[in-house]
């Protein structure tokens, strides 16, 4: 079966008829050509795809396109600014080692933003609790957890 | 210092690509015409393949082609080759049982690959994979490591009793002789437990056939694509090299599961030429539990021999691995070359025994993880020489002291010489960090709260930069262990270096650079690392085994020097001296004794403009390459101390603090060692805490296939660890390096498990050390 979803992704307007059991992430990786959203488990398990939707943070591999009908969303590609400059965060993970293979690193950067309001001032504690959903396998967290601070202090 | 050079924390150069989703893995690539694959695994994990219909799924809308071991009989396509010849102690050959890249007449593993369909899309490949009938006579399975040899049923036919071999090493009698002498004998039996690697990438392969150059290309999500094709053309398909490109993309991961030459990969290859269309495999993560080789499974007994004082008189150690259902391409080498040759650690143990016997088993193949046998020994070795400590009621740091080896190089009695190490200073400098003085305070704490708290050590060495090529190959190994680096200097001076070492992570773009910018006295933006593509890089033997910076970036400062070698000649002819009174400082050709110069730049345009140049003696153009072959292998060493809190209500443990203070010799960028050594850390802890790879005993279901059941190290489950190095330089690479990639990994589990038996006075209990066993632990230590 094939529906209709419309819905912006980066800013930009989408439309396309696809079929109904294609999960968002196939979506975006397949359909839209980003391959910056990355799949490791498709489980929702490592949150290697995790993308924002209306500025929360979602497994794009457990959710159906038809989920994100009329949603901004908005993915790894959409964070930087046009000219390539990093955000915040992304910067924040640079400076800090966040990342090595560089796998689950956009769903990592997409889960941190998120965090921006919902954490003031955490303790590193309260970053590796909020950041449990996503399973790096290189860096052993713990820059990762210095970046999520440096990046949420400077996008304050 | 040079700010961008040897010694610096320089940021990443890779790293924007990788934050702004612009990384370009093996899934992102998408070739025109494109096909996608599926395999039919077994699901059983032993069993007559009786018939494979393909008819229904060949009907399936958009299913292209459907093939299995039949088709590969047909084509008379030989099987994956192993890498490495073991021989048992009777001087036979290890048995080498066929390993067809689909099978044939049987499947012996839970996932074992029995057809592949090849649709227009995936899920016209997935919905034709389910139309493949396949009949299958199921026959009993062997599951368990340490009970194999005895079992009435065989793997395969060549190995009735399932031993693949029985090796051999050290001295035998002259251990018996310690027993016989001995004070005390303290003994162990272990398990290493086996693990799934768990890149974040799963694997993927993308094959393309050219009919009009008859040419393959490749890519694959791979640590060295050089071996790829000289496996997969050489030994499999018979294709020749030149007609073959593999390109290893970014790579998300490998952590030795991507060293292998794999049956999906090869499948492709072949398929692609029947197909004439480009086809892809993306492996999703309960295949990749499945297929991708696993690491450890030892079942182990150890008998350590001291005289009164503590002193290591002899070391006796029996282990059965397992090498699962085929031998992947270094499974032979991991419990015997890399694991037997590491059991006298940081001791001087004067006589020491191993006999590993290796046995078939109807689970997924077992190889190379982070570490490869090295964190096997480490866990015997540190294990035992706790063990050792309580039975003689000694401090466990001091009968480690009372047994080091001080006088280097140090040759030991299981055949590798180490060239030099400080493992007084590594010990006392992880004491000092991890604050042992103040432990009988927090144990009192602890205690207070109703908690036990327990404190304990890992002294570890371990061998890198494999290897010695002609070593490595009189001890068995099937290829050269060497690294290849060419620098290309551009007409402006701007560098491109080729290296055959493969970066998955480890950050090889801006390291690498960091040495070419130092030896050229070159900012680093001048400077561009290429590698995994064996259309561009001239040869390679890729990276694992901690090898890339001790061999490969030797490889790279050797191409220097002969650029240098060529510059000075040119700079003698521009400045009108000498060669032999030329030095290059800073970047800069320069008259000894005389503030004549000329810049490196000008030396590189002279040698693509050659109008003044010494074209009668000297070819213009400035690039050269180089091969390095290790005179020895590396041996980065130190000592890990960890301190858990363990809650005696619940057993749950909780890491209180790790301390980690290592000798990788010299360091070229200290964020990325650390960054290293963080991540070996945690995976070493997910072993020790929490990763066990369980097969059901009489089905051979591999229960732990998702996230939902492998219970993968999560960002809370770790404090931040304290990590401190200490030097002492290689003394036989140009760089005084010895790698960092493993130590993590290797030092970490038995200083884990040292403390959890120590805060709970047992022992021994076996990794993971999950609340249930620990809780079982204590009550058994209760009723004791």
């Amino acid at each position: 079966m094939s529906v209709n979803v419309t819905m912006k992704v980066n800013g930009q307007s989408v439309s396309a008829t696809i079929e109904a059991s294609m999960t968002l992430v196939e979506f975006i990786r397949e359909h839209l050509r980003l391959t910056g959203t990355h799949v490791g488990c498709n489980t929702s398990q490592c949150g290697a795809c995790t993308v924002h939707i209306n500025g929360r943070a979602v497994k794009s591999c457990s959710l159906l396109v038809a989920q994100a009908q009329g949603a901004e969303v908005l993915t790894i590609e959409g964070l930087a600014a046009a000219n390539g400059d990093m955000h915040p965060m992304q910067a924040a993970f640079k400076e800090h080692h966040g990342l090595q293979c560089g796998f689950c690193t956009p769903g990592m950067v997409m889960s941190a933003c998120e965090l921006k309001g919902k954490l003031v001032d955490p303790t590193d504690e309260q970053i590796r609790a909020s950041i449990d959903g996503n399973i790096c396998r290189c860096t052993g967290y713990q820059n990762i957890v210095t970046s999520v601070k440096a990046g949420l202090a400077a996008m304050a | 210092m040079k700010a961008d050079g040897i010694g610096a924390s320089v940021k990443r150069k890779e790293d924007h690509r990788f934050l702004t989703g612009n990384g370009q893995y093996t899934d992102d690539i998408i070739l025109p015409r494109q096909t996608y694959a599926v395999f039919v695994r077994s699901p059983h994990a032993h069993a007559t393949i009786i018939s494979v219909d393909a008819t229904a799924a060949l009907a399936m809308p958009g299913v292209v082609a459907v093939f299995s071991g039949k088709d590969i009989e047909d084509s008379k396509i030989g099987g994956l080759p192993c890498g490495w010849g073991i021989t048992s102690k009777d001087g036979t050959p290890a048995i080498e049982p066929p390993h067809p890249i689909l099978c044939i007449g049987k499947a012996r593993y839970v996932g074992d690959h029995v057809a592949v369909v090849i649709a227009e899309t995936i899920e016209q490949a997935r919905k034709g994979a389910e139309a493949v009938e396949v009949d299958y006579g199921i026959l009993p399975a062997v599951v368990a490591t340490g009970t194999a040899a005895a079992s009435k049923t065989s793997v395969h036919d060549q190995a009735p009793n399932n031993v693949c071999y029985t090796w051999g090493h050290g001295d035998e009698a002259g251990v018996k002789a310690a027993f016989a002498n001995a004070h005390h004998i303290s003994e162990l039996s272990l398990t290493n437990q086996r693990l799934a690697p768990n890149a974040m990438e799963p694997r993927a392969a993308n094959a393309a056939y050219d009919r009009s150059s008859e040419s393959y290309t490749l890519y694959v999500s791979n640590q060295n694509p050089h071996v790829e094709r000289l496996l997969m053309c050489a030994f499999v398909l018979g294709i020749p090299e030149h007609k073959m490109r593999v390109v290893a993309p970014d790579v998300g991961g490998g952590f030795g599961s991507k060293i292998f030459l794999y049956a999906e990969e090869t499948v492709l290859v072949w398929a692609s030429k029947r197909v004439n269309r480009p086809i892809k495999w993306t492996a999703d993560r309960t295949e990749a539990f499945l297929s991708d080789a696993h690491g450890r499974d030892h079942v182990t007994k150890a008998q350590l021999a001291m005289d009164k004082d503590g002193k290591f008189l002899g070391f006796r150690v029996d282990t059965t691995a397992a090498m699962g259902a085929y031998l992947s391409t270094f499974s032979t080498a991991v419990p015997t070359i890399l694991y037997g040759t590491l059991l006298a650690g940081q001791y001087t143990t004067p006589a020491i025994y191993v006999e590993v016997t290796a046995v078939f088993t109807n689970t997924s193949p077992v190889d190379a993880y982070r570490g490869a046998g090295r964190p096997e020994a480490t866990y015997v070795v540190e294990r035992m020489v706790e063990t050792a400590a309580r039975d003689m009621k000694m401090d466990p740091a001091e009968i480690r002291r009372r047994n080091f080896i001080r006088s280097f190089p140090y040759a030991t009695p299981v055949g590798l010489t180490y060239d030099v190490g400080d493992f007084d200073a590594t010990l006392d400098g992880a004491i000092k960090l991890a604050d042992v003085e103040g432990f009988a305070a927090r144990k009192a704490a602890s205690e207070a709260r109703g908690m036990k708290r327990g404190i304990g050590y890992s002294s570890y060495i371990e061998a890198c930069g494999l290897a010695p090529s002609n070593v490595a190959g009189a001890l068995g190994a099937r290829a050269g262990l060497f690294e290849s680096g060419e620098v290309r200097v551009h007409p402006t001076g701007k560098v491109e270096v080729f290296t055959g070492s493969h970066s998955h992570g480890q950050g090889h773009e801006t390291t690498f650079a960091q040495v070419v910018a130092d030896k050229l006295g070159i900012p680093i933006d001048d400077i561009s690392i290429s590698h995994g593509d064996t259309g561009k890089v001239l040869f390679g033997m890729g990276t694992y085994g901690s090898r890339s910076l001790a061999v490969g970036g030797s490889a790279i400062v050797k191409a220097v020097d002969k650029v240098i070698a060529k510059g000075k000649k040119i700079a003698a002819h521009l400045l009108e001296a000498s060669d032999t009174d030329i030095e290059f400082v800073n970047g800069e050709f320069k008259v000894k004794g005389t503030d004549k110069s000329v810049p490196f730049a000008s030396v590189s345009l002279a040698a693509y403009v050659p109008h003044n140049y010494p074209l009668d003696k000297l070819e213009p153009g400035l690039n050269e390459n180089a091969f390095y072959d290790p005179t020895n292998f590396t041996y980065p060493a130190g000592c890990h101390i960890c301190e858990v809190e363990v809650d005696p209500q619940t057993g749950k443990v909780e890491v209180c603090s790790f301390t980690a203070m290592d000798d990788f010799g010299n360091i070229i960028n200290p964020m990325i060692v650390e960054g290293q050594v963080h991540g070996g850390v945690a995976q070493g802890l997910g072993q020790a805490m929490l990763e066990d790879c369980i097969y059901d005993p009489e089905s051979g279901q591999l229960l732990t296939a998702t996230y939902m059941d492998y219970a993968m190290p999560r960002a809370d489950d770790f404090p931040n660890f304290k990590v401190g190095t200490s030097v002492t330089a290689c003394t036989h690479n140009p760089l005084g390096v010895k790698g960092c990639g493993e130590a993590g990994a290797i030092g970490s589990p038995p200083a884990f498990i040292n403390a959890v038996t120590d805060a709970i006075g047992v022992k021994h209990i076996d990794m993971p050390a999950t609340p249930e066993r620990v809780w079982r632990a204590m009550q058994t230590a209760v009723s004791a």
